[in-house]
């Protein structure tokens, strides 16, 4: 069994993280490249998945192109003592795709429970937070709602550190 | 950079969708993990590969590969927002996106007008793209970096 150095194991996260190659045997393309044994990179991916290094392999959407134009970010100011209990409550919800604790910024920024709601159209998003605000009884928390209007930038992150 | 741009052109089948949500969900690791896919469609790894072309050319996909984990990758990843008066906003915003390290960046009806997310290498490297942004606008940046991760399914139902 081969064990990628860490300059192979860098050289590999360079090698995927534009994409997986599209060959029948995309692991066996990688590791010609890196000239090591397929079977090598099979065992380091299935590490980093297991580690957490990487959350999944697939396709990431553009959810923009796929219909996804009403793209909320909604952000609650809430008693820092009971942040962790309605973000853990938040994961649980089907609306919300992103849920974070953030820093305040005060005077100008109070918030620090950010969550994302992407959805078709406005009206049918705000009907979400509404609901989201009667089932976890919100009522009393601060909160904004803003809609992106353009965006200008979706790239993903790059993180190997080549060169 | 409008992410539809070019999706317009390329009007996905049943098929397609089948394939958007399937590979959401994850890509096996196995010696031929397209052919392993594309048997749980009765299509052929040939097909397979060809639609996932298609679809990264039409621009319905930011990528195929991996989604990493940015922090235990050794990287920095930060959301930040500036407040940027709107007859400058074209110009400031060009200053930002000219930026490498600037993966998403939006306009957002708010005050702070420009939300943009940071990725970096070298997690130290946040703030000292902070303080270019800062130099190069002459613009307060609003860091906030994630304190706690809750949720991250970040998945579209296609």
């Amino acid at each position: 069994m081969t064990i990628l150095t860490q300059q192979q194991q860098e050289s590999l996260k360079a090698a995927i993280q534009d994409g997986l190659p599209l060959t029948a045997r995309p692991y066996a393309t990688l590791a010609s490249g890196l000239g090591v044994p397929e079977d090598a990179v099979i065992l380091q991916l299935e590490q980093w998945l297991q580690d957490g290094y990487i959350k999944r392999l697939g396709l990431v959407v553009r959810h923009h192109a796929v219909g996804y134009r009403a793209n909320a970010m909604v952000v609650w100011n809430v008693p820092d003592d009971q942040v962790d209990a309605l973000g853990e409550e938040m994961r649980q919800h089907p609306a919300i795709t992103l849920c974070y604790r953030r820093p305040r910024r005060l005077p100008d920024w109070p918030y620090n429970l950010f969550c994302m709601i992407h959805g078709k159209d406005r009206t049918l998003v705000h009907q979400q937070i509404e609901a989201l605000i009667q089932q976890l009884g919100l009522q009393n928390i601060q909160h904004a709602v803003l809609f992106s209007n353009r965006q200008f930038k979706q790239t993903g992150g790059r993180y190997a550190r080549v060169g | 950079m409008h992410g539809s741009a070019d999706s317009s052109e390329y009007v996905l089948d049943t098929l397609d969708r089948q394939l958007l949500n399937r590979l959401q969900d994850g890509f096996p690791i196995c010696e031929r993990p397209y052919l392993a896919v594309a048997n749980e469609f009765s299509i052929s790894e040939d097909e397979l590969i060809a639609r996932i072309q298609n679809l990264l050319a039409a621009n319905y996909l930011t990528r195929f590969g991996p989604m990493y984990h940015a922090e235990r990758m050794g990287g920095g990843l930060s959301l930040a927002a500036m407040s940027i008066p709107p007859e400058q906003f074209e110009q400031v915003n060009h200053i930002v996106n000219s930026l490498p390290e600037i993966a998403h960046n939006y306009e957002r009806d708010h005050t702070l007008n420009m939300w943009f997310v940071i990725a970096t290498e070298e997690k130290e490297d946040v703030d000292a793209v902070v303080r270019k942004i800062q130099a190069l606008t002459g613009h307060p940046v609003y860091n906030m970096p994630k304190i706690e991760e809750y949720y991250v399914g970040l998945r579209f139902a296609v």
